[in-house]
């Protein structure tokens, strides 16, 4: 999964392996063979747009064989291979339907057919779902994930929307400004960020980012923010100066008594969860809580963190402190 | 600022055979000061009705009143409403400043040139962009744009704000600021707000009340709380909540309503775990989902498919065994009504 914001690079990157851009510098390999200067057509790939790439004169099997005749496969096999993907895609009823009147989702059902058919070494495939409206879309990200586990096939896939990436993607690649921001699991991405913009990227409202002025030594187990002693994971680094506090909506509770405190500006109804964002002495501070708690607008409320949740970060390199809880499966670039 | 009534509205497409109605027999009612979201798929008439009171449409059957005075023989300019559409609608050539001064200086309005002035800085404050001023509009990324398209509407003071999609094209972390920020807005002002979506975040976030839209029909209309709760329909319980409510066959369970057909069961219906006694289900973990603002739980109940909420770092690994407990779930009948 490449995700980031628009202009971060992740389209530019999937057109490189796929040959239809060349790199500046550096080196690209597909399986073991090097492919920097191969035409897109010798890569062995296959490439699934967001619009859906298909012959509108020609009904769903003609599309379905064209990559291969064009191949110069002989008709039995093309045949024999088109029922087979047919079968997979769960679209044999309509192989004689014209494509100009499938529903949306069909149509991206024979678009990933055409991409099969050939058994490429990899798809690459460049939001595929976003035309989708988000109910479909949700469905169809389930099937793709599902289709991916049955045929096995390396897929890199470029999307601007988080969930999706979380929802498919064994790996997450996040990007900006053309730079690989962090390599990880969805859990590690999120639970780990390596950098303040994956924080501030990933998840749904972003990590609340307090900053503070002090220094943590190997050891250090709790910082002052403000007047307020907070406990942390056991740092495994020196740093002083401009630091950042980070931890998610998800990891803070609220509570009547206890030193940090804020007051109530708001609460999102979420249905099994609210979001309640509170004025604290370090800026605004979202809670994911139960929306069965009670919270009034207006009022104090101490906030707590859970400790192990917590990372640090240096204001200047916007990187993350190792601590005890990072350092068991920090993975970068 | 006013009511805006819906009586017995209905409007179709297209002629004869090939007619399609868009709404049926509509009735809403849009309380002075509200911030009313439509929500529903596509087709199901949500920017219809907008139109409609926009004045851009004419109802086949029906009345509309804004402000106690039916405007269905009015013309768009006359019924003094704002719309702010998904696509930016802004002057590329002109400035900000000259964004927002435009639906001021309408011959129809005769403001005078000082007014415009104060008006414009105003309502640029308010939104934040007061330091844009003097950029060309496309000098300006998405979100300033649509906070330029947003204050062209707020300055005219309009009686009604009509709002299609107007966050659907910004991304993820924007649009939560900004649903914040339209929040905020609309209480301060006082204004009434009308906001067509099919984002159930924005809807459950933002809306004082929903109205749910099914094929051109209200179906249920009340706070977000209440349609989250309190559904009157499966249709209706599955546009609000993430996961999705999950629907079961009621023959599971023995203790059920007399005529319910589906039970529906949202993650706080579940309980794991805990045998209670009659409405023990027996089950087992397919697969555990990451997803970092929730993790999904995913176990196949007496064959069927149910997704529910667990904690990040429960003990609970693919292919256990679990007991899940009912708890007041919801009940349908054959049409998908819900049994009380």
């Amino acid at each position: 999964m490449l995700l980031g914001p628009s202009g971060c690079g992740k389209t530019t990157t999937l057109r490189m392996i796929a040959g239809l851009e060349l790199p500046t510098s550096g080196e690209i390999h597909i399986g073991d063979k090097e492919v920097s200067n191969l035409p897109a057509t010798k890569r062995d790939i296959a490439f699934v747009f967001q619009m859906f790439a298909l012959y509108p004169h020609m009904n769903v099997r003609r599309n379905l064989s064209y990559p291969l005749i064009s191949q110069g496969m002989r008709r039995r096999d093309v045949k024999a291979k088109v029922a087979e993907v047919a079968k997979i895609l769960d679209i044999e009823n309509i192989l004689s339907s014209s494509v100009g009147g499938l529903s949306g989702g069909d149509r991206q059902r024979v678009a990933l057919g055409r991409a099969i058919v050939r058994d490429p070494q990899a798809f690459l495939m460049d939001e595929p779902l976003g035309a989708l409206d988000a109910e479909f879309r949700e469905h169809m990200a389930e099937e793709l994930r599902a289709l991916h586990d049955r045929m096995n096939a390396t897929t890199v896939y470029v999307t601007h929307d988080q969930l999706e990436a979380m929802q498919m993607g064994d790996k997450i690649v996040v990007m900006n400004n053309g730079v690989v921001e962090q390599f990880g699991t969805p859990q590690e991405v999120h639970d780990r960020p390596a950098t303040l913009f994956v924080a501030n990227f990933i998840g749904s409202p972003a990590m609340n980012l307090m900053p503070f002025a002090g220094s943590v030594n190997v050891g250090t187990s709790d910082v002052l923010l403000g007047q307020c002693r907070i406990n942390i994971p056991k740092q495994l680094q020196e740093a002083s100066g401009e630091l950042v506090l980070g931890v998610r909506p998800e990891h803070v509770s609220l509570h009547t008594d206890g030193q940090y405190r804020g007051r109530i500006l708001a609460s999102e109804y979420l249905g099994t969860t609210q979001i309640v964002t509170l004025e604290t002495e370090h800026g605004l501070t979202k809670a994911r809580i139960g929306s069965n708690i009670n919270v009034e607008v207006g009022e104090q409320a101490a906030l707590e963190f859970d400790t192990d949740a917590i990372t640090l970060f240096e204001q200047s390199s916007g990187t993350a402190l190792n601590s005890e809880r990072s350092s068991t499966g920090r993975a970068h670039g | 600022m006013a009511d805006v009534i819906l009586s017995g509205v209905n409007k179709s497409f297209g002629v004869g055979q090939s007619s399609v109605a868009a709404l049926v027999d509509m009735d809403l009612h849009i309380p002075d000061g509200s911030f009313v979201v439509l929500l529903g798929p596509t087709g199901a008439g949500k920017t219809t009705t907008l139109r409609l009171i926009a004045g851009l449409e004419k109802t086949d059957a029906g009345d509309i009143h804004i402000g106690g005075h039916s405007v269905i023989d009015t013309t768009p300019a006359q019924r003094n409403v704002a719309m702010v559409f998904q696509q930016y609608s802004l002057y590329p050539h002109l400035t900000v400043r000259d964004n927002l001064a435009f639906p001021l200086k309408s011959p129809m309005l005769k403001t005078a040139k000082a007014d415009i002035k104060a008006r414009v800085s105003e309502v640029a404050e308010v939104l934040q962009i007061s330091d844009k001023l003097d950029n060309k509009a496309t000098e300006l990324s998405g979100g300033e744009m649509q906070r330029v398209s947003i204050g062209r509407a707020l300055v005219r003071s309009p009686s009604i704000f009509l709002m299609d999609e107007p966050l659907s094209s910004l991304d993820a972390k924007l649009r939560s600021e900004l649903r914040l920020e339209l929040k905020r807005l609309q209480a301060d002002l006082g204004a009434t707000f009308l906001y067509v979506t099919h984002d159930q975040i924005e809807a459950m976030t933002m809306a004082t009340h929903v109205g749910v839209l099914d094929e051109g029909r209200l179906v249920q209309f009340g706070t977000p709380r209440e349609i989250y709760e309190n559904p009157d329909s499966v249709y209706v319980a599955s546009r609000l909540g993430l996961p999705r409510i999950n629907t079961l066959p009621a023959s599971l369970i023995n203790a059920r309503p007399e005529n319910a057909e589906t039970i529906g069961l949202r993650p706080e219906h579940i309980v794991l775990n805990q045998p209670s006694g009659e409405t023990d289900l027996a089950g087992n973990v397919v697969r555990i989902e990451p997803l970092g603002d929730q993790t999904r739980l995913h176990l196949s109940v007496a064959g069927q498919a149910l997704v529910t909420l667990v904690e990040p770092h429960s003990n609970l690994n693919a292919g256990d065994a679990v007991t899940v407990s009912l708890q007041n779930p919801l009940f349908f009948d054959r049409n998908g009504m819900r049994l009380r």
